[in-house]
């Protein structure tokens, strides 16, 4: 068996987690903003009202500033899989790689290309050339994120593959089902949704802080307006499009969904938790309330998790222990399950070896049988296969709250700006301005639930993040982490320095 | 017709297609070029910012071609990229380093209240130019002088080579004189091709003396690109190489790569075009005052960086060697994905001419005018 190094994988983690989080800190803005700045454009281009060529632009100016370091962020992901995750890489290469080729064929080129003609393109190609170059860049931005989330979706339900025990490596055996990966649906409509949401909400802000000051009160009506209308079909989207991941989840990683809910003891007709303060010192199997206070919605939970009132959702013991009344196999015998399917590769490819061709396909048929529990056989206690429930369930409970929010806050500035009454609501404005913190918390909070909650796996069930990493000293990735930290830290503060400078500079600069 | 190509067929076509992605990199280094050529050409506010104006139309293209070359890379040879990555750690951080300072600083360096100032940014686009490019020619030369990993049976890379008890992770590559003049040589490459492009790109009318300095630095350059080429190209020739035989053995075959270029005479007679031509795009823009170098120079690049990248890998020679133990060398045979994702891989590669097609028609489009100081000088601008 392979030796791991606890402290090189969690470093590893941290790694990768950190820059994730901090690429994302930056596309869901790029994913917005840039179908805004092609609204905005295609209502100049239609009237040819030049305040609308100014509103453009200002906004514009903002894309760019995120958009660079949205890039700059990103180019580092993509190779950290092969610097970090290089055990990975190799065993899914097959699959995992594609979509992440086809991303750079299909989306970064388009992207990159037209991006050159919407910021110089001004006095160089036709204004219907332009605005057409706007949109190309808004739908490449979103075609990149169809194909990572592609990606990422196949972690989380890994299918369209088969095992091949010559090689010991995943292979892709169906594409189709690999991008139409119902996992990588949601996802894909999720994320790019929120994008919306989140561009609308930054919007929002900056506007309202126009509003409150009493500065260029013609251009933040008006970005307001579009925002709004825009936000809120997004936010909406966002909420359905939510239960839809949501009963992806139940159905593809219960135990996902069960630390997300902060389930422990499965139940029939189980409630949804409103409101909970979690214990963090509950574990699996002992005796300690998983909730020092909470507020269940009854029945809703089985509703939303398996589209059934009254069905069963398994908790976070049933699925480590096992349930047999309902028919739910514990973590405990898909372990015992996977060990034997371990075993029997290894001497399937030891046989092979030795050109024992009997001796080897026996030991293939034996593994044949256990195979789909191999990714169980890594594990060292079931308790192992139990994500932090905690962090789980106050990351998705975070989201779900600003994802109600949300669509108010949005309606209400809709309704008001319609009654051409925003700038009286004194209670209002001030709520504006903190509509991009509320996105950006639900943003982060919703891929903190996505990937904790993935843990341990890197895919799910098939491949613990343990046996994922290179084998480097964790040194190394100490020293990366360390690097990354200072100078994505530094960009970050120069994005928002120069960003506030921006927005106090406001249209007329343009 | 796709489907029906068998598996060794697909794993030579991609490994093409990789080498022309990697080719076309090395001729949009361009960008790199230009920007270590700034603190040297530009001798005021005006030339600086029609210098980073001009590179800053193009940066993203060479940004993303290195994106996709890994993602192509990753698609269809899995073990390479896992290998090369996962154990050559230290010189890939310090490439993508170089890269992510590089993204940002033709946004921010003019921008007001960039709190670090635009010499830093200059610095960034300065460090940017010269290690990035130093490193991926030390990480390409590897391909003919090796490095020092080892593969377990589930194939998990360990580095071996350590100074002073240090794991160097890959940055040996460094240490080889057959690697840094490869790297040496496409520095001062690409700055030949980062004047060409900007005699090309910008209004010169409005800048003669610009223009003078550019004229002399395609020249100096190229004088100083051909020790170090002369040596990487005859180095090639009379190396030892890593031959593979029937069983799949591995061995060191004398003039390996000089028989590789003799049994595979396309590739010899693309790399000598390629160097008539990026001779022929020196004169053109150094002596012959044609604003047209560029085309002939990044050709000539193209075709002889896929010739570099292509020696190495066919006719029975393993493209990434292992000096551990020989038998750990990877080939493209070894290395690549499954038939069944070479197969659909080539199906989405058939929008490759699609996309060079629109890349081109837009190139075209914005710089069918001259870059003028007007406009670099503009608000708008970087
Ligand atoms: C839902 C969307 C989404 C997600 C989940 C990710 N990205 Fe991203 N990425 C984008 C959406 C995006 C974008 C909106 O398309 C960006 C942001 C700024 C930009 O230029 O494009 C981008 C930029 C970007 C770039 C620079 C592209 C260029 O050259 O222009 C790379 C290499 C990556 N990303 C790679 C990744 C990897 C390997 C991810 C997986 C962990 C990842 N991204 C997550
Ligand atoms: C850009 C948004 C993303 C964010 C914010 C994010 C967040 C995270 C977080 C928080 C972790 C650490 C989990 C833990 O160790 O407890 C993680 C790990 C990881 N994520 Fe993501 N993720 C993002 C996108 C993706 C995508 C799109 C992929 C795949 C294509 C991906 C693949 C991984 C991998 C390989 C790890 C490391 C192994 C692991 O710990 O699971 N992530 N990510
Ligand atoms: C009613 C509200 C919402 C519900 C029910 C909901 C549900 C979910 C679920 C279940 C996931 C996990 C999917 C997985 O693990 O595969 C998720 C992820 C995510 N959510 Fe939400 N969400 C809501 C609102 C929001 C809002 C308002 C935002 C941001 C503005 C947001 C952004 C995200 C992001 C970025 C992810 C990670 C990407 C992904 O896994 O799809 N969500 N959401």
């Amino acid at each position: 068996m392979i030796d791991v190094d606890l402290s090189l994988v969690n470093w590893s983690r941290a790694q990768f987690a950190f820059t994730a989080m901090y690429h994302w800190i930056f596309v869901p803005l790029t994913l917005g903003l840039s179908f805004l700045c092609a609204f905005y454009e295609t209502i100049y281009l239609k009237t040819g009202d030049e305040e609308w060529k100014k509103i453009t632009r200002f906004w514009m100016t903002l894309f760019g500033i995120n958009f660079a370091i949205g890039v700059a962020t990103g180019i580092i992901l993509e190779f950290e899989f092969g610097t970090n995750w290089s055990n990975y890489s190799w065993m899914v290469g097959d699959i995992f790689g594609a979509p992440l080729a086809i991303e750079g064929i299909f989306a970064f080129f388009i992207e990159a290309s037209f991006f050159a003609v919407m910021f110089f393109g001004w006095n160089r190609v036709s204004k219907g050339f332009h605005c057409f170059s706007t949109w190309m860049v808004a739908i490449g931005s979103n075609l990149s994120a169809v194909w990572i989330l592609v990606a990422n979706g196949w972690m989380q339900n890994p299918v369209g593959m088969v095992f091949n025990p010559e090689t010991a490596r995943f292979e892709m055996e169906n594409f189709a089902a690999v991008v139409f990966n119902p996992v990588a649906v949601s996802k894909f409509t999720h994320a790019s949704s929120s994008g919306f949401v989140m561009a609308s909400a930054f919007v929002l802000t900056v506007s309202c802080w126009y509003l409150l000051r009493g500065k260029h009160v013609q251009m933040a009506k008006k970005s307001i307006v579009v925002a709004s209308v825009f936000g809120l079909i997004a936010s909406v989207f966002v909420g359905f499009t939510g239960d839809e991941a949501a009963y992806e989840v139940a159905q593809k990683q219960p135990m996902k969904l069960a630390a997300m809910e902060g389930l422990f003891t499965g139940e029939r007709g189980a409630g949804l938790v409103a409101f909970g303060i979690i214990n963090n010192s509950k574990g699996p199997g002992d005796a300690q309330d998983a909730f020092l206070f909470d507020v269940k919605i009854p029945g809703l939970l089985s509703l939303l998790a398996n589209r059934e009132f009254g069905s069963f959702v398994p908790g976070i013991d049933d699925l480590v222990y096992g349930n047999e009344k309902e028919g739910v196999m514990g973590v405990n015998t898909m372990m015992e399950k996977g060990k034997l399917a371990l075993a029997d590769l290894s001497s399937f490819r030891e046989a092979k070896k030795n050109n024992l061709e009997d001796a080897a396909a026996d030991a293939l048929a034996r593994f044949e049988v256990n195979k789909e529990f191999m990714g169980y056989g890594y594990l060292n206690t079931p308790e192992e296969a139990v994500p932090p429930a905690n962090i789980v369930f106050n990351a998705f409970h975070l989201m779900v709250v600003m994802g109600t929010l949300l669509p108010a806050i949005f309606a209400a500035f809709l309704f008001f700006t319609l009654k051409n009454s925003v700038t009286k609501q004194k209670w209002l404005l001030p709520v504006g301005l903190f509509t991009a913190l509320f996105a950006f918390l639900a943003q982060q909070a919703g891929w903190v639930t996505a990937e904790v909650g993935r843990q341990p796996w890197a895919i799910h069930g098939m491949m613990p993040v343990k046996i994922a990493t290179t084998n480097l000293s964790t040194t190394s990735v100490q020293i990366t982490f360390a690097m990354f930290a200072a100078v994505f830290t530094l960009l970050l503060l120069a994005e928002i320095s120069i960003m506030l400078k921006q927005i106090a500079i406001g249209p007329e600069g343009h | 017709m796709i489907s029906n190509l068998d598996y060794v067929t697909l794993q030579q076509l991609w490994w093409v297609l990789c080498s022309v992605v990697g080719a076309l990199f090395l001729f949009l280094t361009f960008v790199q070029g230009g920007q270590t050529l700034l603190w040297q050409v530009a001798k005021n506010e005006t030339e600086s910012a029609l210098i980073i104006n001009s590179l800053g139309r193009k940066w993203e293209l060479t940004f993303t071609t290195l994106v996709l070359f890994g993602g192509a890379l990753f698609a269809s040879f899995p073990l390479f990229y896992s290998t090369s990555f996962g154990g050559a750690y230290w010189v890939w951080i310090l490439i993508l380093f170089t890269f992510i300072i590089q993204a940002v600083s033709y946004e921010y360096r003019t921008k007001p209240a960039n709190i670090w100032g635009a010499k830093t940014y200059e610095l960034f686009l300065l460090i940017n130019g010269v290690v990035g490019v130093l490193l991926i020619g030390a990480a390409v030369g590897t391909f003919y002088t090796g490095s020092s990993f080892s593969l377990n049976e589930l194939n998990q890379v360990s580095w071996q080579y350590t100074l002073g008890g240090v794991n160097l992770r890959g940055l040996e590559a460094a240490f080889s004189l057959f690697n840094l003049s490869l790297g040496l040589f496409l520095v001062f490459n690409a700055r030949v091709l980062g004047a060409l492009y900007l005699i090309n790109n910008i209004d010169l009318t409005e800048v003669p003396a610009l223009e003078e300095r550019l004229r002399k630095q395609v020249w100096s350059n190229f004088v100083c690109s051909l020790p170090f080429l002369l040596f990487v190209v005859v180095a090639i020739l009379l190396r030892k190489g890593f031959g593979v035989d029937e069983n799949g053995m591995v061995s060191m075959v004398s003039f390996k790569y000089l028989f590789n270029l003799l049994a595979l005479p396309h590739l010899l007679l693309m790399l000598l075009v390629g160097l008539v031509l990026v001779i022929w795009g020196v004169f053109a823009g150094a002596k012959k005052g044609s604003t047209q170098g560029i085309w002939f120079a990044g050709l000539g690049t193209v075709l002889v960086g896929l010739c570099v990248l292509c020696v190495p890998a066919f006719n029975s020679t393993a493209f990434y060697p292992s000096t551990v133990d020989l038998q750990y060398s990877l080939t493209i045979y070894n290395a690549s994905s499954s038939k069944f994702t070479l197969t659909t891989m080539t199906y989405v590669a058939l929008a490759i001419p699609f996309v060079l097609g629109y890349v081109a028609y837009l190139w075209k489009q914005m710089d069918s005018r001259k870059l003028t100081t007007e406009e670099a000088m503009d608000g708008e601008a970087y």
